[in-house]
């Protein structure tokens, strides 16, 4: 227990010290959950950005979903994902065979809203893959099927700037400047939303809050 | 705590509290007075800058009371912070990272060690050609010709403000002045105190009888009155300090005058670059002035004058 509370400690300051992010919150920071982060994806930094900045009582009832390929790989990895992060991992990689494809679909979509259905909150990355962080790409539709598994639950936008020039893609070091970290008005699926039209508005409702910067 | 026992020092930082309290008396008195809205948030500004002055009086004073080494850590982060500031605001490239860590972890660290240190040479050829030449061969190397002068001419901007011109503050302590030595605390102070000083007294002169706007394109609350009356005042403030320096009065007010000139082009210059980027201020660090860089942005301009003048007649 002392182990991980220090190495959360630590993670939580280094972060704060490189990336000198402050939240900003457009919804009730004090409402315990469920909720689902979901959030762009441009540097690794980005779990540790918004694992760390939510408040503490938030942050212990929240799990990142994260990749199985990566976080569970070596002991240093699989022990931040699973005792400091609490992460829910998944499988990226797309098995063979279509049957098999559905089946792991399931699968992860059970496990997340397993996670919700225990009052726990997910923080997700809609568009998969890190970019570049010049762009938002599409979202991918688990999102999607996650809103319509539990509609009640609130989908809370974050919008993460500047992390891809803090930590771009295939940097090891950090260079420390100030990162941005805004969360959003809560939203949820309307009723007869389509697939395509509800990702998108939860896409638009992501980059306006990065276009409200000063 | 030799310092503690200079007699002038103790004058100088009882000054700066006498000066700061009787601020907080004033606002507290037009906090009561002031009925109009716009009124009303200028007061609470005001609050709140002298409150945000008291904490930086107090972080100032205990880096002076912990000597040359507690000034120079505390010049290091600041110019830490501003380069921070500085760096996030401009646009940068894929390509820049390799260079911008060099400027964070290595010109940094340096350029403090050299101050401390005491090696001059290097102290002042550090930034200027090794980190000149260096930093646009590390841009280069990772192949991106994209926007190149600009991206290597930012890189040096940053560096050059942030860093070369904060660290000639601390260095200030590595003069040695005959009949001078070991009291450079007491010309550190005067370079802060002429510096800020009339930064404040621009902005309460202008706000007080401002008319005539002086570079309204860069800067559009300051006033010709501000810059006469405020300025005049910091000098006439900076001679009467000469007792602490090594100055005569007259060498004084000639080195106030350059403070306050120093310090006008630094805010007006940091105004543009802050217009040019479309941002209003370069951080929210302290509450009611913005960034670590707006409230530096004079010190940056005045810090390397004062100190090589200084070199220069006095050493």
């Amino acid at each position: 227990m002392l182990l991980e509370r220090l190495v959360s400690a630590l993670l939580r300051g280094t972060c704060r010290l490189v990336t000198g992010a402050q939240p900003r919150w457009l919804c009730d920071p004090r409402v315990l959950g469920p909720r689902v982060y979901f959030a762009n994806h441009c540097s690794h930094l980005d779990t540790v950005v918004v694992w760390s900045t939510l408040p503490d009582a938030l942050r212990e009832r929240t799990r990142p979903v994260a990749a199985r390929d990566y976080w569970g790989h070596g002991a240093v990895r699989r022990f931040i994902a699973h005792r400091v992060f609490d992460a829910l991992l998944i499988d990226r990689k797309a098995a063979e065979g279509a049957e098999l494809i559905e089946r792991q679909r399931q699968e992860t979509l059970e496990a997340m809203t397993a996670v919700l259905d225990a009052e726990r909150s997910l923080i997700l990355y809609p568009e998969g893959t890190r970019g570049t962080g010049e762009t938002v790409q599409a979202f991918r539709a688990g999102l999607y099927h996650l809103a319509r598994a539990r509609p009640r639950v609130p989908l809370v936008p974050v919008y993460l700037g500047n992390l891809a020039r803090i930590l771009p893609k295939g940097a090891a070091l950090p260079v420390p400047m100030q990162g941005q970290v805004v969360f959003g008005p809560e939203l949820h699926l309307a009723a007869g939303e389509e697939k395509q039209a509800f990702l998108e508005r939860c896409r638009r409702a992501m980059l306006e809050l990065g276009e409200g910067r000063e | 705590m030799k310092l503690l026992a200079d007699r002038e020092l103790l004058w100088l930082i009882g000054g700066i509290l006498a000066f700061l309290a009787v601020a907080t008396v004033i606002a507290q008195v037009l906090k009561g007075r002031a009925k109009s809205e716009s009124a009303r948030a200028t007061v609470d500004n005001l609050v709140a800058r002298i409150r945000a002055w008291w904490a930086m009086v107090a972080v100032f004073g205990i880096a002076i009371a912990t000597g040359g080494y507690g000034s120079l850590v505390m010049f290091a982060i600041v110019s830490f912070l501003a380069m921070r500031e500085f760096m996030t605001l401009l646009p940068t490239r894929r390509a820049d990272h390799r260079a911008m860590l060099w400027t964070f972890f290595l010109f940094l660290p340096a350029q403090y060690y050299f101050v401390a240190t005491g090696w001059y040479g290097m102290f002042a050829l550090l930034i200027p050609v090794y980190a000149y030449l260096l930093l646009p061969s590390v841009q280069v190397l990772a192949g991106d010709t994209e926007d190149f002068l600009a991206r290597s001419s930012r890189l040096q901007w940053v560096l050059m403000i942030c860093v070369f011109c904060v660290s000639h503050a601390p260095a200030l302590l590595m003069l040695e002045i005959p009949g001078y030595a070991g009291e450079g605390a007491k010309l550190l102070l005067f370079l802060v105190v002429v510096t800020q000083v009339s930064d404040v007294l621009q902005y309460t002169v202008g706000k007080l009888i401002g008319k005539r706007k002086a570079v309204p394109s860069v800067s559009p609350n300051k006033t010709v009155e501000g810059y006469l009356g405020g300025g005049g005042l910091a000098v006439l403030l900076g001679t009467g300090l000469w007792w602490a320096t090594p100055f005569a009065p007259w060498q004084a007010a000639l080195m106030s005058l350059v403070i306050v000139l120093a310090g006008i082009a630094g805010g007006l210059v940091m105004s543009a670059v802050k217009r040019d980027r479309q941002v209003k201020d370069f951080g929210a660090l302290i509450p009611g002035h913005g960034g670590v860089l707006d409230r530096i942005d004079s010190l940056c301009f005045s810090a390397p004058l004062f100190f090589h003048l200084t070199r220069f007649y006095f050493t």
